[in-house]
């Protein structure tokens, strides 16, 4: 299969049914994107596909075939970082981290399709989103940061 | 004489730990002092003053020895020696360092004692020192857990910062001639009066010449410069572009991936299995037996888990009854003389106490602890060395587990420490870094990444234990007059001794752990018995331990008499307690809220618990709404005594999480056994909490406590009972059980 991942044109020989989380975290090396669950209730696995927040554990080779992917590692980098991933440093979210990247990408996502999202808005699309060190009041707080961020962009 | 009464029927926990060490380390020599690890391949004209700062002419490396787990000690330990060694956080490298016994923790002797942590006399003091001595000299474990990283790390690390500073003034004072009275130190360099500046870099090599200045004054906390303001982890960035590297991430040449299916009906047999099938699955590269059940080596973790769901595994039972209800016939019929674990408190006479009596029964479930970075290890073995890249809260112990499973010398163990995505105590435990051993031993020279399935990680979890409660309040004119607390549960520390071959000898301290030191010390009345069962599921440390289900018992009933005596919940919990720092932490919460009563009108209700563990008082007040769609969690006040605060950020930020993992696991979250086997296999059945159900949070820190102490785990034991009393604030519908979305709905 042949697929954009984060810019750059990648081709893989992989089953059709191998989760897209497996085919950039163990054929492509790229680890920022996390498993959790493999059955979408965690939200770890978040990358976007031609511009949409998917869970990767459940978006097969196949269907991938020929997508755009951005995963958190080309969203933004330490030395650039992306507006969300900014917001999410300013507020201190993390604890153990582990949850993030797919907290952030969903974000993202959400801030894309809706620029100013009211707090109703962002606790009904985070809530996907695991994390169990119980960093939400502080991912609330750094959407909203992150929203205002944007806008003035 | 209640008091020496009390030591002499309970024992040392020290008692089981020196048998422990006997075991798993040999006993060492009294007073022998450790040696510096880093001096061992240090090369020519670097420095390493103490186990913790290494500078070079490079650059400056601190050890920061505890493991990170997410609570942020990676960045506070940093911080310590970075406050005195007067660096800045983004001028230093920090590693997790090698394991050696130099870094062993002074501060499990704090939970080793017989005297409730709110007791700072000199009898309590000397028996820590004593035992802190003890351990030092037969049992130096390094490990981070129990919430005693900061208290075992803010006096040695800041010493360690200290030494290093006055060392490279003394190196400085030494190049330059001026005496070192007159040089000042900042940002990584001595000040010379004139101004000139020496990096510490650029000194490393005559400081490495010069014996140590041991002889230091600390900073005067008015003087601090990083601690105590908030401060930026240093992991937030990578923790924020996916680039921080966890135990699951590590890469290297070669590298294969595996995963494992043991019994789920957790210790029991293999009888047999076949892998036809699984054999001939793309990417398989080996199918072995490892012990309980098999491993499945293969090119990609998803091929492996494919693999290993296409075997068909004939398992022998549970050594442990297999149906749920079971488990809690068994615990109720533990409440008997054979059974006493500890008599661990009595003051007045319950049974002679006035009043009108409540009296109810409570339990509280089997929880797992699934952090979200699936329990991994990656380890290669060759001949010579085994080298374990996982992230492990017992780091030398693990070491010695997997030098007993590849027949090495325990010096050529080598752990790599990683940052964890989570843990709650469920990487204390050794098992899975024992698989990946057997693994990875049976292929020598290959380096093997063993990572369980969710599902794996679900039905191998050991959870928290189960625990019944039952309980007698008396209230008289108003006023609670006393409570008799029994407890009954699974041995948390005879399940992980069983797992390394050791019984447990004398009670189990954290049965009865957040009831018996509760400081009450108004209340005339107390009585707090524990009994210990050890036939039940195997089970495990979670986040706070033994102080979550007892504190959900001790402070449920708690309310539930101050009602009966028509008493103010908070005015009459703080009318008992009798320990200053405690009464501060409830009168914090009420002012923080605007306490003005539990009943709110119109279904809405607050309820307030206040728990003791691990030497933190903490006070908890949720306030809940009653709505058609169910119970919703409106907003939470949380005050807390932590000592002394490092970084008010990160602590918020532990009191927030802490306090969600307490709630939402109240609410909804259970493991319970068919067939001997967990039932829950995935976070659709034990969610925990998501945004949509956190309420509004609000934290004040306070620090009258004498000495620091760690809040990891403190912010949990509260957050049960505070819902439960909100829930009948608000409805009049008294929960007690857990979880509660059995009884009662939630939005």
């Amino acid at each position: 299969m042949r697929l954009t991942v984060n810019g750059q044109a990648r081709e893989v020989d992989v089953e059709d049914d191998m989760p897209l989380l497996w085919v950039l975290r163990d054929e492509l090396g790229l680890t920022g994107t996390k498993y959790g669950c493999g059955i979408a209730q965690c939200g770890a696995c978040t990358v976007h596909m031609d511009g949409l927040a998917v869970r990767s554990c459940q978006v097969a080779a196949a269907t991938a075939d020929g997508a755009d992917i951005v995963t958190i590692e080309g969203l933004g980098t330490p030395e650039a970082l992306h507006a969300v991933q900014a917001a999410w440093v300013e507020h201190q979210v993390a604890q153990c981290g582990y949850c993030q990247s797919g907290q952030i990408m969903q974000a993202a996502s959400l801030l894309n399709l809706n620029p100013t999202p009211t707090d109703d808005d962002i606790d009904i699309v985070m809530s996907g989103n695991l994390c169990r060190c119980g960093t939400y009041p502080r991912i609330r707080a750094a959407v909203k940061t992150a929203a205002v961020k944007m806008q003035g962009a | 004489m209640g008091r020496l009464r009390t030591i002499g029927r309970r024992s040392f926990l020290i008692g089981s730990a020196a048998v422990l060490g006997g075991v798993a380390f040999g006993v060492y020599r009294a007073n022998r002092p450790f040696e510096n690890p880093n001096l061992a391949d240090l090369p020519e004209g670097a420095a390493s003053f103490n186990p913790w700062v290494i500078i070079d002419s490079d650059k400056i490396t601190l050890i920061a020895p505890h493991a990170d787990k997410g609570q942020g000690v990676f960045s506070a330990q940093a911080a310590l020696i970075a406050e005195e060694l007067d660096v800045e956080l983004d001028q230093v490298e920090i590693s997790f360092g090698v394991p050696d016994q130099a870094y062993f923790n002074t501060a499990f002797a704090d939970a080793a004692v017989p005297f409730p942590q709110y007791d700072f006399s000199d009898m309590a003091e000397g028996a820590r020192g004593f035992v802190g001595g003890t351990l030092r000299a037969f049992l130096p474990i390094m490990g981070t857990g129990g919430s005693s990283a900061m208290p075992d790390s803010y006096d040695k690390l800041r010493h360690a910062g200290a030494v290093a500073r006055e060392t490279l003034k003394a190196a400085a004072a030494q190049q330059s001639g001026i005496p070192t009275a007159e040089l000042k130190t900042e940002a990584g360099a001595v000040i010379l009066p004139d101004g000139t500046s020496l990096a510490y870099t650029a000194l490393a090599g005559v400081a490495g010449q010069i014996k140590p200045v041991t002889d230091v004054t600390l900073k005067d906390p008015s003087d601090w410069r990083l601690l105590g303001k908030p401060m930026q982890r240093v992991d937030m960035a990578a923790k924020s572009t996916g680039t921080q590297n966890y135990g699951i991430d590590h890469q290297m040449d070669g590298l294969l991936h595996a995963t494992i299916k043991v019994n789920p009906r957790q210790g029991g047999v293999m009888n047999g299995y076949d892998d036809s099938a699984a054999r001939n699955m793309r990417g398989v590269i080996d199918i072995i037996e490892i012990t309980g059940g098999v491993a499945v080596v293969a090119d990609n973790t998803w091929r492996a888990i494919q693999a290993a769901n296409g075997i068909e595994f004939d398992w022998g039972p549970a050594p442990y009854p297999a149906e749920q209800a079971d488990h809690w016939d068994v615990l109720s019929n533990s409440f008997t003389s054979e059974k006493l674990n500890a008599e661990a408190r009595v003051v007045g006479d319950v049974d002679a106490a006035p009043g009108e009596a409540v009296t109810a029964e409570y339990r509280s479930p089997y929880v797992a602890h699934a952090p979200l970075e699936p329990l991994n290890a990656t380890v290669l073995v060759t001949d010579e060395r085994v080298d374990i890249w996982t992230g492990h809260q017992v780091q030398m112990m693990l070491e010695t587990v997997v030098a007993d499973i590849t027949g090495h010398a325990a010096e050529n163990v080598h752990l790599h420490n990683m940052f964890m995505g989570g843990s709650f105590g469920h990487r204390l435990e050794f098992d899975f870094v024992k698989q990946a051993a057997e693994i990875a031993n049976s292929m020598r020279g290959t380096p093997v990444k063993m990572t369980y399935s969710r599902e794996e990680d679900f039905a191998h979890d050991f959870p928290r234990h189960i625990t019944m409660g039952r309980g007698t309040g008396r209230h008289k004119d108003g006023q609670v007059t006393s409570l008799d607390v029994e407890i009954a549960a699974q041995s948390v520390l005879t399940s992980q001794m069983s797992r390394l071959g050791i019984s447990l000898p004398g009670p189990d301290v954290q049965l009865h752990e957040g009831a018996w030191d509760v400081p009450n010390l108004n209340l005339p009345n107390i009585r707090v018995r524990s009994y210990k069962e050890t036939g039940l599921a195997p089970v495990s440390s979670w986040r706070s331990v033994g102080a979550a289900p007892n504190s959900f018992v001790y402070d449920t009933l708690l309310d539930e008499t101050i009602h009966a005596a028509g008493a103010d919940p908070l005015l009459e919990r703080i009318r008992l307690m009798g320990h200053d720092v405690s009464v501060k932490v409830l009168e914090t919460v009420g002012e923080m809220c605007n306490w003005s009563g539990h009943d709110l009108g119109d279904g809405r209700g607050r309820g307030v618990a206040y728990a003791f563990s691990f030497g933190v008082p903490v006070a908890t007040v949720v306030e809940v709404s009653q709505g058609d769609a169910g119970i919703k969690l409106e907003e939470v006040w949380i005050a807390a005594d932590v000592g002394t605060v490092i970084d008010p950020v990160n602590l918020e930020n532990l009191a927030f999480g802490g306090t969600i993992w307490g709630l939402g696991h109240a609410i909804n979250s259970e493991i319970t056994y068919a067939d001997g086997m967990a039932q829950q296999t995935n976070y659709h059945a034990h969610e925990g909490m998501r945004m949509y159900q956190t309420p509004k949070m609000h934290f004040t820190a306070l620090e009258n406590t004498p000495k620091i102490k760690g809040f990891g785990e403190p912010p949990v034991p509260p957050a049960a009972p505070a819902l439960g009393n909100a829930i009948f604030a608000a409805t009049g519908k008294r929960l007690r059980e857990m979880p509660f979305h059995k009884f009662i709905d939630f939005v």
